[in-house]
């Protein structure tokens, strides 16, 4: 196939020769708008991309290629009629494979689901499609989003495109590696615990958690329903901005859903920091943290202060606890959540058995996964009575504590700043054993998720040639400000994210 | 010894509202199987629950007619367990803070009046329906149609001590549920179920025996039936030195016994929490005050302007506000014949009569309360005797036609023609000689006995003052 390559004016104003599947979506939009390309061409150079690539990387689990041509046909149908374009039209994507697409097999990495095939989409997904977006197809994840290195999945492994050996992150492993590898433009993960945040920052890209309640969970399998966020996967923050324009908003449908305004992220994309008082939590900086990772993280941090934030130390006390009251209080949640697969209307069935229970057993035992079934059992065991009280209730007291300290906190600070991950990407393998020391990827990111507050993580430098990623923490609905703070460091820092 | 029962009663009652509870699937009785679900009520993965509005507020429309306090802030919950018939392996419910609390019902017990507490009314979703329709086959099937359908729970404290006391109770709690128009309340359908908790004890004794659980009572007179079985059961038992069990049992409606379901050492942790995927449900005073509005005037309230207004005996007041389509189709009826008392004895009398034998329910009622004015004044104007008019109401109530109708098909107009009558008068005078002698001789019942004879001549349509007149002229003129 022949490779085509095209000129791009890049961040300087510089003229660079370079692939579609290179480019961000802005780029592809603005060339789209000025009729320099077709959407079928973005998408034949990607689909380029994914046959060159995937056989390393492993990114997807269900490809709909056909399904992405007549999409980009309808876009370039509306082009050529001279209709004015969304966004996102035309800008492949790919879509995690716990968000429901209708007619397309959505797994969510389990044997449990593998022949699952929803009859309606996601409320996230069905906006995008309105907005023209294309979908290549749907991403590997750990399975039912447990874990951090995308290795918990029953169908494959997926490597990080910045070196193969080592894992992509999690759970929206096949998201983040698909878009670092210009497999898609941009892609949509969910993050309960750090889902999207530490695969963007293990693979070089921009993850967004949005605030609780931001964006409609309907038609995302859920894992912990008061945790679970879905939120974009991008090459810049412009591109970030762009994608929560879309997905943002209340819906009906979702009781969690927040009945407020819709907002327009682009707004937020000013490079400009003057006057913001950014906090450093402590102990996000300390104990469990790769000294040399805290070295990079604050060095951009520096890069802040001397464009004119304010910098101060300060200390979320109890986030220390985050990690217990997380795995206490999305499992219990979770435990719930997967009671309904029971190979009964759906999903895994093993061979008949005479008595009902049996059969549950038979297609629970054999249709989850090992983590799936660790952490059924310790939400079922925390949920018991006799031990509610002691483990379900004191979680959510502390949850009460941890979700103080940043009230607190931004009643000072505009931003946090932390690391999104403790260290690199770590080797495949590695960790699959150690349960305990995979729960430790998660430390800077889940007490986010436990505060319902939105952070982004960005690429901040190179450890080792692996990509490191800066998580800023914003108050609730504080998107635009944690969007301005990513959007200035990302024009003022040496790191140039993916490997263009 | 003397023993007593101790009874608690757990009342589901499913909500009239149009959709059910978490989606907006039609919420009707029936339908072809499993055509009213979607991805919500089926419990699809990623599908997420809204809570119905309608259905808090005909909860809250209970809470308020049974003397409730009104939660402002009250929750659902989940509460797990695996069941082919619920679809998400949990069911939403209210546990820890239902919509309302403390409430209270009084009935009319034999030693006055019996003041039943209600513990606790909450909403929450009903399952599917299993169908073992083939038992040979070694499957069954699931009709969805019911699943999330919306249900109110009334809870009542352990304070009934009869049988009847229950019944009493179970009638005016399902009297006030169809006053509010929040459930048809129908038992054989199963819009409206009982569950009863049932305890003995020696009488006047404060502690609480060990209880079963009785379901599957289909009918008011069948819960009343099963607890007099289980208290016999139970007392029975412990004078023959055995011991209850805490269980759940099954009324056995065909051979009249309650039956051992399971045993609550195998009781499920249901293990309850709250339902993240719903906002708390907050009621401010402002909504609470709208709903309160809407609460229409009340069994008990009607009862007594029943009294007042129309000058009714206490009796007939009960029974004709004891079911919301009998004191209407009463009132109803009154508005074009304002005889409350004949009105009453008619409803109360006929009417009654004839739905216990077609074992019908007020509502069934098939021809407008019009109908029965109509033919009350037909009597009243000596049109038809109030014999005919028992044979024409029975037909009216059969055919749904109008009286006058009826009364043409049937040719039961009243005869009062003096020159017909003669005729039928004279016969039956020269046919029954020995009569008319009693009579000259001064026995009053030969009289009543020629009078019978010629309204039987007259197939019944002979004005029966009419013919007592005629008579005695006759005989007195020989």
């Amino acid at each position: 196939m022949v490779v085509l390559l095209y000129n791009v004016r890049y961040k300087s104003k510089e003229v660079k020769q370079m692939r579609l599947c290179e480019l961000t979506a802005h780029e592809l939009r603005n060339m789209l708008r000025k009729k320099e390309i077709s959407a079928r061409e973005i998408l034949d150079d990607t689909c380029c991309q994914i046959e060159s690539m995937e056989g390393r990387i492993n990114a997807y689990i269900t490809l709909t290629k056909e399904k992405a041509y007549e999409d980009a046909e309808r876009v370039d149908k509306a082009i050529r009629k001279g209709e004015e374009l969304p966004d996102l039209a035309g800008i492949p994507m790919a879509i995690k494979d716990n968000i429901c697409t209708h007619d397309v097999a959505t797994t969510c990495a389990s044997k449990m689901l593998e022949d699952y095939i929803p009859p309606y989409s996601a409320e996230v997904y069905e906006r995008l499609l309105r907005a023209g977006s294309v979908m290549l197809g749907k991403t590997n994840m750990d399975e039912f989003a447990m874990g951090s290195s995308t290795e918990n999945s029953y169908m494959k492994i997926t490597s990080n495109p910045w070196d193969t050996d080592k894992v992509p992150g999690g759970s929206s492993g096949g998201s983040a590696a698909a878009v670092a590898a210009g497999e898609a433009c941009f892609a949509l993960g969910s993050d309960t615990g750090g889902s999207i945040r530490q695969p963007a920052a293990l693979c070089g890209v921009v993850g967004m958690k949005p605030t609780y309640g931001r964006v409609s969970r309907y038609g995302l399998v859920a894992f912990a329903s008061s945790l679970d966020q879905v939120g974009p996967i991008t090459k810049d923050v412009e591109d970030c901005a762009l994608v929560m324009n879309c997905i943002a908003g209340h819906d009906p449908k979702d009781s969690t859903s927040l009945n407020v305004p819709a907002e327009d992220y682009r707004s937020a994309l000013v490079n400009n920091i003057k006057g913001f008082k950014i906090g450093i939590p402590s102990e996000y900086f300390g104990k469990g943290i790769d000294s040399r990772v805290r070295d990079i993280v604050l060095e951009q941090v520096k890069v802040l202060e001397e464009l004119g934030a304010h910098v101060e130390e300060m200390s979320l006390p109890h986030s220390r606890y985050a990690l217990p009251v997380y795995h206490l209080i999305a499992s219990a949640e979770a435990s719930s959540n997967l009671s309904r697969f029971d190979g009964i209307r759906y999903g895994y069935r093993g061979a008949e058995n005479d008595d009902l229970e049996s059969l549950y057993i038979m297609n629970r035992s054999r249709g989850f996964g090992t983590e799936v079934k660790r952490r059924i059992l310790l939400g079922t065991y925390v949920l018991s009575s006799g031990y509610y009280e002691e483990y379900y209730m004191k979680a959510l007291k502390v949850r009460t504590l941890i979700k103080r300290d940043f009230t607190r906190a931004f009643e000072k600070y505009d931003v946090l700043i932390a690391p999104s991950v403790p260290a690199a990407a770590f080797n495949i393998g590695e960790k699959f054993k150690d349960p305990l020391s995979m729960y430790m990827s998660d430390i800077c990111t889940v007490p986010v998720n436990i505060a319902g507050n939105t952070a982004i993580s960005v690429p901040c430098g190179k450890l080792g040639g692996m990509p490191i990623g800066m998580q800023i923490i914003g108050k609730p609905m504080g998107e635009k400000r944690i969007i301005q703070a990513a959007f200035t460091l990302e024009k003022n820092t040496s790191f140039k994210g993916l490997a263009r | 010894m003397r023993y007593e029962s101790v009874i608690g009663l757990e009342v589901h009652a499913e909500l009239l509202t149009k959709t059910k509870m978490f989606c907006s699937c039609s919420n009707k009785f029936g339908g072809e199987v499993n055509t009213r679900c979607c991805p919500v009520c089926l419990g699809l993965p990623g599908a997420l629950p809204v809570l119905n509005a309608k259905a808090v507020e005909y909860a809250v429309k209970v809470g308020l007619a049974t003397n409730s306090q009104i939660s402002r802030f009250s929750r659902m919950d989940r509460k797990n367990y695996f069941y082919p018939d619920l679809p998400k392996g949990y069911q939403i419910s209210q546990y820890g803070l239902p919509l309302c609390s403390g409430g209270y019902l009084e009935v009319e017990a034999e030693d006055g009046m019996r003041k039943v507490r209600i513990k606790r009314i909450h909403i929450e979703e009903d399952a599917g329906k299993l169908i073992h329709a083939d038992t040979e086959a070694g499957y069954s099937l699931v009709d969805y149609n019911r699943a999330g359908v919306p249900l109110v729970e009334i809870v009542s404290e352990p304070d009934i001590r009869t049988p009847e006391e229950a019944g009493l109770y179970l009638q005016k709690l399902k009297s006030i549920l169809e006053y509010l128009e929040v459930s048809d309340c129908r038992m054989q359908e199963g819009s409206l179920r009982c569950d009863a908790n049932l305890s003995v004890r020696i009488a006047g004794s404060t502690v609480l025996g060990t209880k079963t659980e009785i379901k599957n009572m289909n009918s008011i007179k069948a819960m009343e039936k099963a607890l007099e079985y289980e208290f016999k059961r139970q007392t029975e038992l412990i004078d023959n030195g055995g011991k209850v069990l805490q269980e759940t049992r099954r009324w056995d409606a065909s051979k009249g016994i309650t039956v051992a379901m399971r045993s609550k050492e195998l009781a499920h942790d249901y293990r309850y929490f709250p339902e993240p995927d719903i906002v708390p449900v907050v009621l401010d005073m402002n909504r609470i005050e709208k709903i309160k509005g809407e609460v229409p005037e009340l069994p008990y309230e009607k009862e007594q302007r029943f009294i007042n207004e129309h000058g009714l005996p206490a009796y007939d007041a009960s029974v004709l506000t004891s079911s919301k389509s009998l004191g209407e189709f009463f009132e109803k009826c009154l508005r074009e014949y304002d005889n409350p008392k004949t009105v009453s004895n008619w409803v109360m009398g006929e009417l009654l009569r004839i739905l216990k034998n077609r074992g019908l329910e007020p509502e069934n009622i098939s021809f407008p309360a019009s109908y029965l004015a109509e033919l009350l004044k037909l009597v009243e104007d000596s049109t038809i005797s109030i014999t005919a008019a028992k044979q024409v109401f029975e037909s009216m109530f059969d055919s749904g036609k109008e009286p006058r109708v009826i009364i043409r098909e049937m040719g039961l107009e009243q005869i009062s023609n003096e020159a017909a009558i003669s005729e039928i008068v004279r016969k039956v005078i020269s046919e029954n000689g020995k009569s008319v002698e009693d009579y000259k001789a001064g026995k009053g019942k030969a009289l009543r006995y020629l009078v019978g004879q010629a309204m039987k001549a007259s197939e019944g349509r002979g004005n029966p003052q009419v013919i007592n007149r005629l008579i005695r002229e006759m005989i007195n003129k020989k």
